[in-house]
């Protein structure tokens, strides 16, 4: 469903593709010269090349964990086949991380046909949730698709109004309450509104919160139990978004909110910038979550779908 | 939670008693797994090598001293010279000799700009100061709505103004305006809060210059997330080569991150950390302590801030007597107990308080725990606690099979959970009583002590 969201013409599918190939290579260019660097220096594979290896994959925050992992599956595998070539222990290297992404596939809940597929959007303060939510919206509405969005941060500042702007932006109805009222209230009305109207899709934008806040954490449970009791299986789909700059606490915002609110897919955004998201590779690994799309830019369209070969292969371009 | 670096560093040393001094062969392994420490924390990889460097060759060669356990001589080590990189002195504002003195935030999309706007305004009204407001944040939606309700929170003055456009002209229009308006309205302080921006995004860039160029403010204070990751180094790079940076504040220390980002962007830009921020309120806002973060970075928890949010956040009388009670080791009750599991459900999470503790020894039974325990659970030991005679709360020794079994059924719990509830007890009883111990004091305080 939601993964098939941009899959419609096949030429929209390169283009799209190659944005993100573009994007991620741009970011990742760094990390693929490094390896470049590093693995073509020596003319084999010696402790010091797998060292070098190391601070590469640690630099783009896969964390100490995972690179150890990855790097001793490849240290085996080298040794086994004794390789010495670069590009075939690049090309293993891959293989390892392409692994770990493949394997993370939990999927949404398939919905009730004929009532409206509901996306809760969650995530540490920040981290991009109501854009991502304009972008998704823009997304659906291309389709010919109905959606509606529901401002249930009615804490943060202004939280109502930006996410008002993106309604706007994308011709999309937002279903709101005043500032500081009840989030789970609010989604009650969008939600009863979406079943009456037969809506597409409701996608749900809730305040940026620590994972650490156990009251906050309890409210997004109560969330999702307002969301069954009137849409059977929803929240269908819960998007964790997560900044592409987050370090090593991104496992734990993923363990937390994945414990809370139930999430089945990540959003990893501002990969427009340098940072290289690697934390997404760690949370696969251990909690199986797939990414789902990622974020390059603040305009409407700088949304794209995630495909775990076109984002290590880019790694090593 | 893993393994606490002490317990491994203690691990590492085990075949170092008996020698004379700390050697580079010696300590290999125990700069490995600070080298690990370090990475999990996210301070980055270049930064570490750099620091372990500096911490082998201050290490190599001294003796192993008979006060410390190696291990603890090592923490020293590198505490001091963690602690000497964050920079010692207390940061200050500084302020220009012609009002209005200007700061200018600067920093990556969502790092806390808007928020930490308005948490320094509340800062320098406290401070007698008059802050004027003004959002150039002319790009993201709603991004002026915002700071505007911020200000009312605050109540402080904002400069609205016009935008029309949405470009840097606007932008530096705007400014020109709000500074005057500052002058007018006799504001001595004009806080400006701009859009977020990526370093690598040379138009926006280049409208910083320029805002730095029409402004020329006191202080160009840099806001980065707390959980940023290896990235950290080079937008704090970035911005400090572009814009000169004067100070950094870094956000979201509410969290439990480790916060190496904090070590990561001083080494880079040399600029003292002046604020953290510590939640979404407009009054969360302190100074940075940098030896709390070390500590905090090494995984070694954080006592001193334990108490001093307990203290802001639970009767403050009651705090106190607690945590003399706790450190002095003195008849820690489980009438105490009882007591404290009231304040942690007071204070929210129970985890990320438990995580501000040291994980050494009973310390990381704790943490486990505390990893299964939840608000309902909290209530459960509650309610065993209630069904304890005052005898029994001081005197837990006397709770014995059939005692166990009526505190169960009163409680409407288990006698297994009894049993655990009063392990517990004693693995915290027995922590306190070390946490007061003199060698465990030196341990905490030590750090501190020059020399050795
Ligand atoms: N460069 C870049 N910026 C982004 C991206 N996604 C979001 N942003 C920006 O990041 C900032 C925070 O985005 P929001 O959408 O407000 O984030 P949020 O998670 O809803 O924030 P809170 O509701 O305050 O917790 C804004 O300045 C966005 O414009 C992205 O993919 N790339
Ligand atoms: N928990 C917590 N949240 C913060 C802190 N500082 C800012 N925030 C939140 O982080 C998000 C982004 O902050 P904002 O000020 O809009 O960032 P800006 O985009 O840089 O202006 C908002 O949800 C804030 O409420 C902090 O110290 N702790
Ligand atoms: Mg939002
Ligand atoms: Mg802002």
């Amino acid at each position: 469903m939601i993964q098939t969201l941009f899959g419609s013409t096949e030429e929209k599918k390169t283009g799209l593709f190659e944005r993100m190939k573009q994007a991620v290579t741009r970011t990742r260019e760094n990390l693929a010269e490094r390896i470049e660097e590093v693995v073509s220096f020596g003319k084999e594979i010696d402790r010091n090349t797998l060292d070098d290896l190391e601070a590469t994959l640690i630099s783009a925050d896969l964390g100490s964990t995972t690179t150890q992992e990855v790097l001793g599956k490849l240290r085996d595998k080298a040794d086994r086949k004794q390789i010495k070539d670069v590009q075939e222990l690049k090309r293993l290297l891959k293989e390892e991380l392409l692994a770990i992404l493949n394997a993370a596939n939990t999927t949404p809940v398939q919905r009730v046909s004929g009532t409206p597929e509901v996306i809760l959007v969650v995530g540490v303060n920040g981290t991009g949730k109501t854009t991502t939510i304009g972008k998704l919206s823009q997304v659906f509405r291309a389709q010919g698709k109905s959606v509606l969005l529901c401002a249930a941060d009615t804490f943060r500042a202004a939280a109502i109004d930006q996410l008002e702007i993106w309604g706007k932006r994308t011709g999309t109805e937002v279903i709101k309450t005043k500032p500081g009222g009840d989030p789970s209230a609010v989604l009650f009305d969008a939600l009863q509104a979406a079943t009456a109207r037969k809506t597409d899709y409701v996608i749900v934008d809730t305040a940026g919160r620590l994972h650490t806040k156990t009251s906050l954490m309890s409210e997004l449970d109560k969330m999702r139990r307002t969301a069954q009791r009137i849409i059977p299986g929803a929240p269908h789909e819960t998007l964790l978004v997560m900044d592409a700059t987050t370090g090593q606490n991104g496992l734990q915002q993923a363990r937390q909110f994945t414990q809370s609110a139930g999430v089945t897919g990540i959003v990893l955004s501002k990969l427009d910038g340098t940072a290289k998201g690697g934390v997404v590779v760690a949370i696969s690994r251990e909690l199986g979550l797939p990414v789902r799309f990622v974020g390059v830019g603040e305009k409407v369209g700088d949304l794209l779908p995630f495909d775990p070969k076109e984002f290590v292969d880019s790694l090593f371009e | 939670m893993f393994e606490n670096l002490q317990e491994k560093l203690q691990r590492a040393f085990k075949s170092l008693r008996g020698q004379a001094r700390l050697s580079e062969e010696n300590i290999a392994e125990a700069l490995r797994e600070i080298r690990l420490a370090l990475l999990e924390a996210d301070v980055n990889f270049k930064v570490v090598k750099e620091l372990i460097d500096r911490i082998q060759a201050k290490a190599v060669g001294q003796e192993v001293l008979t006060a410390l356990s190696p291990g603890e001589q090592v923490i020293k080590i590198v505490r001091d010279e963690l602690v000497e990189t964050l920079g010692k002195d207390t940061a200050r504002m500084k302020f220009a000799s012609q009002p209005p003195t200007v700061v200018l935030m600067a920093g990556l999309q969502g790092s806390g700009k808007t928020t930490t706007s308005g948490k320094l305004a509340h800062w320098f009204k406290a401070g007698g100061h008059r802050p004027l407001l003004v959002s150039v944040d002319v790009y993201r939606p709603a991004a002026r709505e915002q700071l505007k309700v911020v200000a009312q929170a605050v109540k402080a003055q904002i400069y609205e103004g016009e935008v029309g456009e949405a470009n840097t002209a606007t932008v530096e229009r705007l400014v020109k305006e709000a500074r005057r308006e500052a002058i007018v309205s006799g504001c001595d302080v004009l806080i400006v809060d701009t859009a977020g921006r990526l370093h690598i995004d040379d138009e926006l860039m280049n409208e910083m210059q320029s805002l730095k160029k029409l402004l020329n403010p006191s202080e160009i204070l840099f806001v980065a997330d707390a959980m940023t990751g290896q990235d950290a180094v080079r937008s704090a790079d970035e911005f400090h080569k572009k814009l000169s940076l004067t100070g950094v504040v870094l956000t979201k220390m509410d969290g439990d991150a480790r916060g190496g980002a904090a070590l990561s962007i001083r080494q880079v830009t040399g600029q003292p950390i002046k604020f953290i921020g510590v939640g979404e309120k407009y009054d969360a806002l302190e100074p940075f302590h940098p030896d709390r973060i070390v500590s905090r970075i090494l995984g070694m928890g954080d006592i001193l801030s334990l108490i001093e949010r307990a203290e802001s956040q639970i009767d403050k009388k009651k705090a106190e007597e607690m945590a003399t009670k706790a450190l002095t080791g003195a008849g820690f009750s489980l009438e105490d107990f009882r007591d404290q599991l009231r304040q942690v459900k007071k204070m929210g999470s129970m985890k990320s308080l438990i995580g501000m503790l040291p994980s050494i020894g009973p310390f990381s039974g704790l943490q486990k725990a505390a990893d299964n325990v939840d608000e309902k659970q909290i209530n459960r030991v509650e309610a065993i606690i209630n069904s304890m005679t005052m005898h029994e709360r001081n005197h837990h020794e006397v709770i014995n099979g059939s005692r166990r079994k009526r505190i169960s059924r009163g409680s409407g719990t288990t006698v297994q959970e009894v049993n655990n509830l009063l392990r517990q007890y004693a693995q915290m009883k027995k922590m306190f009583k070390q946490m007061g111990k003199p060698s465990f004091a030196r341990r905490m305080a030590g750090m501190k002590l020059p020399g050795m």
